[in-house]
């Protein structure tokens, strides 16, 4: 390997974009796809389909047999609301490879007893968010039913193009985020990006089960295919 | 996991910036049960140090052995280690897997 190609490798990954390296297994050679690339490349389904599902592998191709070394940013789960269902959510996402950040600035909630092995802060969204690198390899979850806290994290995950955006609340709850947020000036398409009610519907009804359905839901988001629009 | 991927390719990229000669290996095929998947990385320098690994611990060092090798030569190099290999006496997979690693130099 080429040590600008190393060099550009580690660059992609501190700035938490994916990146491809397509070495030609008989030859030897090797060139870098930037994720911004991908797109006009020969190899574009492979690599989009390779990216997606984080998997390096060998491929044959037209021209030969090529091994793709795929570097995707670890993902992060980002939550606001250190509330009961995130006692469950935090650890689940931390053993599915996440690194999570919970935000409330409810002190009482946002305490280390509550969440001993979890990056908690617990200062207020504005505060909280820009320092974390929210991006699209993150999911977030709104938890805290609390307008002041979710909305502003919310329009904060919508900016940053997240992957995953869910929000706790029933749909009458919805119904009126749907309502402030467009007051707020976001668009129709902004808003049904959110994932709410939040997570898969398999009947969950404890803090635990709901956990399982939001966190089933991140993976679908990660791992499937965008359908069609 | 992946933020230790990143921290061996860091090291590959300081390594070599820092004059030593480098090789990378990687897993690039597995079959059966295999301790690391497919994309996982060991940086090897001039001297033996390596960092990473590409089977939990079972042919780390017949790994290192043949990047020295590509380190002088520049050549790549395809290994194969299973239980079928004949080299398998000595560095073979304890879980009964087989794997493929490509060692390259980093120039």
């Amino acid at each position: 390997m080429k040590l600008d190609i190393l060099h550009a490798i580690n660059a992609e990954r501190a700035a938490r974009r994916a990146a491809v390296v397509v070495t030609d297994v008989a030859s030897g050679t090797q060139r870098l796809v930037k994720a911004a690339d991908i797109a006009k490349d020969p190899l574009k389904e492979l690599l989009e389909k390779r990216v997606r599902m984080a998997k390096s592998g060998m491929e044959e191709t037209p021209q030969g047999r090529v091994f793709l070394t795929v570097h995707v940013p670890s993902p992060q789960l980002v939550i606001t609301g250190a509330v009961h269902i995130s006692q469950t959510l935090a650890p689940m996402g931390q053993m599915l490879g996440y690194d999570v950040t919970i935000v409330d600035p409810r002190t009482a909630f946002a305490s280390i007893e509550r969440f001993p092995d979890v990056k908690v802060i617990a200062e207020w969204p504005d505060v909280a968010l820009p320092p974390l690198n929210v991006d699209r390899y993150t999911a977030f979850a709104a938890l805290t039913h609390d307008p002041k806290i979710d909305d502003p994290a919310l329009k904060h995950a919508l900016a940053r193009d997240c992957f995953y955006i869910g929000a706790l609340g029933s749909k009458k709850t919805h119904a009126r985020r749907v309502t402030r947020l467009k007051e707020a000036g976001l668009s129709d398409a902004d808003i049904a990006r959110i994932h709410a009610p939040i997570g898969l519907a398999i009947g969950a009804v404890s803090p635990a089960e709901i956990a399982v359905a939001i966190m089933a839901e991140i993976t679908e988001r990660l791992r499937k295919k965008p359908e069609a629009a | 996991m992946l933020s230790r991927d990143e921290d061996i390719l860091k090291a590959a990229e300081d390594w070599r910036k820092s004059g030593r000669g480098v090789a990378l290996a990687t897993v690039v095929e597995t079959w059966g049960s295999a301790p690391r998947p497919v994309g996982s990385n060991l940086v090897i320098d001039n001297e033996g140090n390596f960092l990473g690994s590409v089977s939990g611990g079972c042919v780390e060092g017949a790994v290192v052995t043949e990047a020295i090798d590509v380190i002088e030569s520049g050549k790549p190099k395809m290994l194969e280690f299973g239980v079928a290999d004949e080299t398998a006496w000595k560095v073979g997979l304890s879980c009964g897997g087989t794997i493929r690693v490509y060692v390259e130099k980093v120039s």
